[in-house]
């Protein structure tokens, strides 16, 4: 039975070092690669016809298009229009990342906290500095509660602090969680196929029925953590331009 | 578990942040504008059509306004000459009726001038027979020429008997 925790190894592809530190092309960077390129090539491949009657293709890219300006406008507003690229490309990254890592041997890159992690430390700087921008040192004020009496700002200052800070976490978690349970469970069940499989066929359909099950429900959270991740940086990104 | 393996963190942050990069330039500077401009031109494209559509209701609203002033107008203007028609006839019927009773009423007078001038010359021609009917008479019922006198006073006495 395979190792369920060895599918989320990093192997070195291209041995890289700079300046002692160890930046190898491994078979994370290499789906990075592949989730760019199929991106890019998709969303401009799809668009050559320009047509103003759209074809299967034409339409499939206009809808993500269309799914994340509308997204931002909804939790965002008129002003969220200029982090539409960054939002629109956070998306697709996490949503192929996701998705490609579903295929039977592919490697999730999303599957590791430090990636999550990464993406959501520079969600939480930028909104943060956008929140500072805007406002001034008046975005201190997010962390007290509008109407709320002085003497509770002890109290809810920290807390709202608090909560901030751990808005990186939370979103890094989640999606890193999500993923690596989800591969977990998927690697666990198709031992369990081929174990069982190996010692009568019919054992072994019962598994294979949950795994198909369980395939089906990773890919709906898979696409449904790609929005989860996009739809709290939308609102962050609301509260750093609204502040409630 | 691998995740907690610190040793590449450096790696994948390293490449996370190029292809990230690079994803965001591919999408900001070639793919998004390509699908936003499609977008807009479609929505420009159909905000046209309708401002179109929009004029040619117009348009066709005008038309049939017009179409019905003018159609009003030319009721009217039948109606009138109809109207002027139907006067312009009956005067003239009564006209011609006064005419013709006129001429009737003259063909009367004249006919019964002529009757009272053709009557007058009966009877004037009345006396004439009488007297030699008379005379006539006389002279085969007495045998003898008739005095003359006599029977002149007895038709004229005669015709005056008759109220002539």
């Amino acid at each position: 039975m395979t190792n369920p925790i060895e599918q989320f190894q990093i192997k070195p592809i291209i041995d890289l070092h700079i300046g002692g530190v160890d930046v190898s092309f491994t078979n994370s960077s290499l789906m990075m690669a592949i989730v760019v390129t199929v991106t890019t090539l998709f969303l401009t491949l799809s668009m050559r016809p320009r047509a103003v009657v759209p074809g299967r293709w034409q339409s499939m890219a206009e809808v993500f298009y269309e799914f994340i300006a509308n997204m931002l406008r909804d939790n965002v507003g008129s002003e969220g229009r200029k982090y539409f690229p960054f939002i629109f490309t956070l998306f697709m990254f996490v949503l192929l990342g996701n998705l490609f890592g579903l295929i039977p041997g592919a490697f999730t890159f999303t599957s590791h906290l430090i990636v999550t992690f990464a993406m959501a430390a520079v969600i939480f700087v930028g909104v943060t500095v956008i929140g500072f921008l805007r406002h001034g040192l008046h975005f201190l004020s997010f962390f007290f509660p509008k109407g709320a009496p002085m003497a509770m700002g002890v109290l809810l200052v920290p807390i709202e602090l608090l909560s901030y800070v751990f808005r990186p976490i939370s979103l890094s978690v989640r999606l890193f969680a999500n993923m690596t349970a989800g591969h977990i469970i998927l690697t666990i069940l198709g031992g369990f196929v081929v174990s069982l499989g190996a010692l009568y066929v019919v054992p072994g359909v019962v598994p294979l029925a949950f795994l198909s099950a369980v395939a089906l429900l990773e890919l709906g959270i898979a696409m449904l953590q790609a929005y989860v991740f996009t739809v709290l940086a939308c609102i962050y990104l609301h509260d750093a331009i609204h502040m409630h | 578990m691998p995740q907690f393996d610190p040793s590449t963190f450096a790696s994948q942050v390293f490449w996370l942040v190029i292809f990230f990069a690079a994803l965001y330039f591919l999408m900001a500077k070639l793919a998004l504008p390509k699908i936003g401009a499609v977008l807009d031109e479609r929505q420009r494209k159909i905000d046209d059509n309708l401002d179109k559509a929009a004029q040619l209701k117009a348009e066709a609203e005008a038309a049939v306004a017009a179409y019905e002033k003018a159609l009003a107008e030319s009721r009217a203007h039948a109606a009138a000459v109809v109207k002027e028609m139907a006067e312009r006839l009956a005067r003239q019927a009564e006209e011609r009726t006064q005419e013709l009773a006129a001429r009737v009423a003259g063909q009367i007078q004249a006919g019964e001038q002529r009757i009272a001038a053709a009557k007058s010359a009966a009877l004037a021609g009345m006396r004439e027979v009488a007297l030699d009917v008379a005379g006539a008479v006389v002279h085969r019922l007495a045998g003898g020429p008739a005095d003359v006198a006599a029977v002149e006073a007895a038709v004229a006495a005669a015709l005056k008997e008759q109220g002539q």
